[in-house]
């Protein structure tokens, strides 16, 4: 499948716009329909889409496993870190209105920086479990 | 959808179950945007008829395609999964009817949330605001949910690989 130049060519128009619609749904998602979480899906759909084009290894240089699984943790502690953070600034865990002085203005900072970790999680976990499926060769004996 | 399950139930072809299921679930994608609710239909398009599919084939690959014969017969488990669906589909006839304003969820919080999300959060969406904001610690539990499920994915298959290499 790595030598055919249609898929190869389809897949490269279209992955920057895949990643593109990603971000859009990330930071929209406060305006329109979409968030962290159908963000998160769909740049890790496009990771998959381009590691079933152009193979698994190349995949991997891309995105290495290491990278896949600190973002795993690294999304909730950006979630856990938005609530820490509102505790030192005076106010209770994940309480956004002390993030600003402008309360309308801290809850958007930590609904954003929220999102963001909810997109991290979600792509990282996702292209683990793709990976740990993919990397795996057909038992011998079955 | 109905048609699509009992060929999904029938059928003893595993690949052609998987892609059965990526039907329905873009057919349930549909759903779920003619009832206004934009956000999960996006997450079920993605998610069910997207990923879910490309890792059901590469579980397939390292799998036989065909499903192997049952050993017993279906009598028992098909009495019981027919009754529970009758006690559920029972259950459903005490809920308000669909788009009842005077239903209870409906008087609960909800006018709060949606009259003054605005005006608090600064955020339009008011399902953003509710997920992030309102109700932000259950999306952290959330997504806890979603790290745990990966870690546990990750230890179970890492320990398999070990033991093919001590073989």
């Amino acid at each position: 499948m790595r030598g055919d130049i249609v898929l190869r060519v389809v897949a490269k128009l279209f992955i920057p716009f895949m990643l593109l619609f990603a971000l859009y749904v990330q930071f929209h998602g406060e305006l329109g329909p979409g968030g962290g979480f159908q963000a998160g899906v769909i740049i890790a759909a496009a990771i998959i889409f381009y590691a079933l084009i152009f193979g698994l290894p190349d995949a991997c240089r891309l995105l290495p496993e290491t990278v896949v699984e600190t973002m795993m943790a690294g999304g909730v502690l950006i979630y856990a870190g938005v609530g820490v953070a509102g505790l030192l600034l005076g106010g209770n865990y994940l309480d956004y209105f002390v993030l600003d002085p402008d309360p309308v203005r801290g809850q958007e900072r930590g609904i954003f920086w929220i999102e963001v970790g909810v997109a991290v999680t979600v792509s990282g976990v996702m292209l683990k479990v793709f990976y740990m499926f993919a990397g795996r060769t057909r038992d011998p004996e079955d | 959808m109905a048609i699509l399950v009992l060929a999904m139930a029938v059928q003893r072809n595993l690949f052609a179950v998987v892609v059965l299921a990526g039907i329905y679930s873009f057919l349930m994608a549909s759903v779920l945007v003619a009832l206004d609710a934009v956000d999960v239909a996006m997450t079920e398009a993605s998610v069910g008829a997207g990923i879910s599919t490309v890792l059901l084939l590469g579980a397939l690959y390292l799998t036989k395609s065909e499903e192997a014969k049952p050993v017993q017969r279906a009598g028992l488990p098909l009495l019981i999964s027919i009754g529970v669906a009758g006690a559920l589909v029972y259950g459903t006839f005490g809920l308000p009817a669909f788009s009842d304003p005077l239903a209870p969820i409906h008087t609960h919080v909800v006018p709060r949330y949606l009259s003054e999300s605005l005006k608090v959060t600064g955020v339009p969406n008011v399902v953003t605001s509710v997920l992030a904001s309102w109700r932000g610690y259950d999306t952290l539990g959330e997504t806890t949910v979603v790290f745990t499920a990966g870690a546990g994915v990750v230890a179970l298959l890492r320990r398999r690989r070990r033991d093919e290499s001590a073989r």
